[in-house]
C-alpha cells in the first residue's frame, strides 16, 4: 500500500503544530519518523491514522483520500500500534486481539471460525499464543506491545502506523518488536526515538523538527553528525555497525569533540 | 412431576461430564452454557415470582394460567380468583420488574463504556434528578395534566430535559469528553436535586410519603395496558445496545484505539447516549429511580464472564431481569401487607452479594488481576 502525505498542516488554537509536511511511502517500505520531542512526529502520525483532521493538505492511501473513507473503511486499510493501551476494565489477550476484527464486522455479524483462526494465527506469529487467556493488564511492557501488534495483524491491513513502539522496552524487546514488524513486509510508518534503531531498521527516514520535514532519505544519507547536531543539539560520531553494516551513532554532549576529553582523562 | 424427574436423571451423566471437563472446555462453549443456565433461571424466576404472595399458586398452575391467556388454551380447574391474581396482578408486575432490571443493566454497561469509567451508572446523564423534579411537581404541586399518566410523562420529560442540559454542558469545542461529561452530569444533578428539595420543602407534608416512595423506585401497580410501550422501548433499546457490543469494546480500549479500529468515538458516543437517555427516561418514568442495578449488575457479570461486551451485555440483561424480579418479590413480601421501595432492597442485599463475588473472583475489576 502506498502512502502519500501532501502539504499537510495542523494547528491548535491558531498555533501551527505541523506545516506543509510532505511524506511518501511506497509499497512495503519501512519509514522512520525521527525528531526531537514536541517537533510534531505524533501529530503527523495522528493525521495519517485519522485521529486528527488536517487543517490543510491531502493524505491518500493507494491514491484514495483517507478523509473520504468511512471510519471503518480506513481501519480496514490502516492499523495502529499506540504507545500503550490502558483501561480500568480487564480484557484478556484473546479479547484484545479479537478487537482487530472490529472494522471487518457489521452490526449483525458474529465472529466466525475464520475470525478465530485469524486471531490465533496473529497470536502465534508474535509468540503470545500461550498467553491467550491472560489479562492484558498483567503482561509486561514487551508482551503488551506484542499483543497490540497481534491485534494489528488480526486487522489484516496493508499499512501499519507505530507511535514509538519500543518506548519503555528493554533492548531485547526493542529489537524483537522491530524485527517482527519489519518481517511483516507491510508498508510501515514508525515514529522512533532511538536513532540507532531507526538506522538499523528503516528503509528511509524523515526528520521532523519544528513542525517541518527538515531532511529525508535513507539512513546513511540522513543520519550524519551535522544533521544530528542541528536537530538534536548533540555531537555525534557516526561509523558502521560491524554486525549489521548500518550506521552506528555514538552521542556526546556539547559540540566540541570528545577526543579532547578522552585524551585529557588519559 | 415424574416426567421432570426422569429428565433430571437422564441429564445427570451429561451434567457430570460437563462439570468434570469444565476446565478443558473453551470459553465460547462455557459462555453458551452460562447463558442457557441464566435463561433457564429467568424462566424459573418469573414462574416462582408469580407463585409467591399472600395466596400461593403452584408453578404448574401458573404456567397453565399463562397458557390460557397467552395461547388460548382451555381454562382448567383453578379458581377465578387465582386466575386474576396470577394473570392480572402478579404477572405484569413480575414482567415490569424484569424489564426494568434488564434495561437498567444494559444502560449501565453502555454508560460505563461511554465514559470509560467503572463508576458510571444510568443516572450520570442526570436523568434520575430530572425525572424527580418532574415527578415531585406532579405529586406535590398537583400538575395532574394527563391523568393517569401525568407522573410518568412528567418524569420522562424531566429526564430528557436534564439529559439535554448535560449534553450541552458537556460539549467542549464540538466534542464530548468523558470527564467533562461526568462533571456536567454531577453539576446538573445537584441543581435539579436542589429544585426537588425546594419543592418538597414548600410543599404539603402529607404528600411527602408518596414522593419518598417514588424516589426509591417501585414496580407496584403494574398493569398490562401500561406495559406495552415500556416493553417495546426496553426491548428495542436493549437489542440495539447488544448489537453495538463489539464497538463498545473498541470504545473502552481508548479514544485513539477506537479510531484505529474504525469506530468513531464521538459519533458512537452520541448514539449510545441517545439510546441510553431514552431508555433510562422510560424506565425512570415507570419505576422511579431504581438504584444500584445499573451500576452493579454489569460488574457482577464481568466478574464471571470478563470484560468483553459481547458477553457482558447479553448476560447483564438477563441477570438484571432476574435480580430485579427477586428484589420485587422481597419488596412485596418482607413487610406484608406494606410495600417496600425497591432501592432499599437492591442496595441492602445487592451490595453484600457484590462483595462476595469480588472476594470469590479476584481477577478483573479493581485491578485484581494485576
Amino acid at each position: 500500500m502506498k502512502l502519500h502525505v501532501e502539504d499537510v498542516s495542523w494547528e491548535v488554537d491558531g498555533r501551527s503544530i505541523i506545516q506543509d509536511v510532505e511524506m511518501h511511502a511506497s509499497d512495503g517500505e519501512f519509514i522512520g519518523v525521527v525528531g526531537p520531542n514536541g517537533g510534531g512526529k505524533s501529530t503527523l502520525l495522528r493525521c495519517v491514522y485519522r485521529a486528527l483532521k488536517p487543517a490543510a493538505g491531502f493524505i491518500s492511501l493507494d491514491d484514495e483520500d483517507i478523509r473520504q473513507m468511512s471510519a471503518k473503511e480506513a481501519a480496514r486499510k490502516t492499523a495502529v500500534v499506540l504507545q500503550e493501551m490502558t483501561t480500568d476494565f480487564d480484557f484478556t489477550v484473546d479479547e484484545t486481539v479479537a478487537m482487530g476484527r472490529t472494522p471487518h464486522k457489521g452490526l449483525f455479524e458474529r465472529d466466525t471460525d475464520t475470525d478465530f483462526e485469524i486471531i490465533e494465527k496473529a497470536l502465534k506469529r508474535v509468540g503470545m499464543k500461550e498467553f491467550a487467556d491472560r489479562y492484558f493488564n498483567t503482561l509486561s511492557g514487551g508482551e503488551k506491545q506484542r499483543v497490540l501488534i497481534a491485534r494489528c495483524l488480526a486487522q489484516q491491513t496493508k499499512f501499519l502506523v507505530l507511535d514509538e513502539p519500543t518506548n519503555h522496552l528493554d533492548i531485547r524487546y526493542q529489537l524483537e518488536i522491530l524485527d517482527l514488524v519489519k518481517g511483516l513486509g507491510v508498508t510501515t510508518v514508525a515514529a522512533l526515538h532511538d536513532l540507532n534503531l531507526a538506522a538499523a531498521y528503516c528503509d528511509r527516514i524523515y526528520v521532523v523538527q519544528g513542525g517541518k520535514i527538515v531532511e529525508s532519505g535513507n539512513p546513511v544519507e540522513v543520519l550524519v553528525p551535522e544533521l544530528i547536531k542541528n536537530v538534536f543539539g548533540v555531537g555525534s560520531v557516526v561509523d558502521v555497525n560491524p554486525f549489521t553494516g548500518t550506521p552506528r551513532i555514538t552521542f556526546y554532549r556539547g559540540t566540541t569533540g570528545s577526543a579532547n576529553r578522552l585524551s585529557l582523562s588519559l | 412431576m415424574l416426567k421432570i424427574l426422569v429428565v433430571l436423571v437422564k441429564s445427570m451423566p451429561v451434567l457430570s461430564q460437563l462439570i468434570a471437563n469444565w476446565e478443558r472446555i473453551d470459553g465460547r462453549a462455557k459462555f453458551k452454557v452460562f447463558m442457557m443456565v441464566l435463561t433457564g433461571l429467568l424462566l424459573l424466576s418469573v414462574t416462582l415470582a408469580v407463585t409467591i404472595g399472600p395466596v400461593y399458586i403452584s408453578p404448574i398452575t401458573v404456567w397453565k394460567i399463562i397458557g390460557t391467556h397467552a395461547f388460548g388454551l382451555e381454562q382448567g380447574d383453578w379458581s377465578r380468583g387465582h386466575d386474576q391474581i396470577a394473570w392480572l396482578i402478579r404477572m405484569p408486575r413480575v414482567l415490569l420488574g424484569g424489564l426494568v432490571g434488564a434495561g437498567l443493566a444494559a444502560v449501565g454497561v453502555s454508560m460505563q463504556a461511554v465514559v470509560r469509567n467503572p463508576l458510571a451508572d444510568p443516572y450520570i446523564l442526570g436523568t434520575s434528578a430530572g425525572a424527580s423534579v418532574g415527578a415531585v411537581s406532579v405529586l406535590m404541586l398537583g400538575y395532574d395534566i394527563f391523568p393517569p399518566y401525568s407522573l410518568s410523562i412528567a418524569a420522562f420529560i424531566g429526564a430528557i430535559v436534564s439529559f439535554l442540559i448535560v449534553m450541552v454542558l458537556a460539549q467542549g469545542s464540538g466534542r464530548i469528553s468523558p470527564v467533562r461529561f461526568i462533571l456536567a452530569g454531577v453539576a446538573t444533578a445537584y441543581v435539579l436535586t436542589a429544585i426537588t428539595s425546594f419543592i418538597l420543602f414548600i410543599g404539603d407534608e402529607r404528600a411527602i410519603r408518596a414522593v419518598v416512595f417514588w424516589l426509591l423506585g417501585s414496580v407496584a401497580g403494574a398493569q398490562w395496558e401500561f406495559l406495552t410501550l415500556p416493553a417495546a422501548v426496553v426491548l428495542a433499546g436493549t437489542l440495539i445496545l447488544v448489537l453495538y457490543s463489539r464497538s463498545m469494546n473498541a470504545l473502552l480500549a481508548g479514544e485513539e484505539t477506537s479510531i484505529a479500529l474504525g469506530v468513531d468515538p464521538q459519533q458512537f458516543r452520541l448514539i449510545l447516549l441517545t439510546i441510553s437517555a431514552l431508555l433510562t427516561g422510560v424506565l425512570v418514568a415507570i419505576a422511579g429511580p431504581v438504584g444500584f442495578v445499573g451500576l452493579m449488575i454489569p460488574h457482577m457479570v464481568r466478574l464471571v464472564v470478563g470484560s468483553d461486551h459481547r458477553r457482558v451485555l447479553p448476560a447483564s440483561v438477563i441477570f438484571g431481569a432476574i435480580f430485579l424480579i427477586w428484589v420485587d418479590v422481597g419488596a412485596r413480601t418482607f413487610v406484608q401487607p406494606q410495600e417496600l421501595p425497591i432501592s432499599i432492597i437492591t442496595a441492602l442485599f445487592g451490595a453484600p452479594f457484590f462483595f462476595f463475588l469480588l472476594r470469590w473472583r479476584k481477577t478483573s475489576l479493581a485491578g485484581g488481576g494485576q
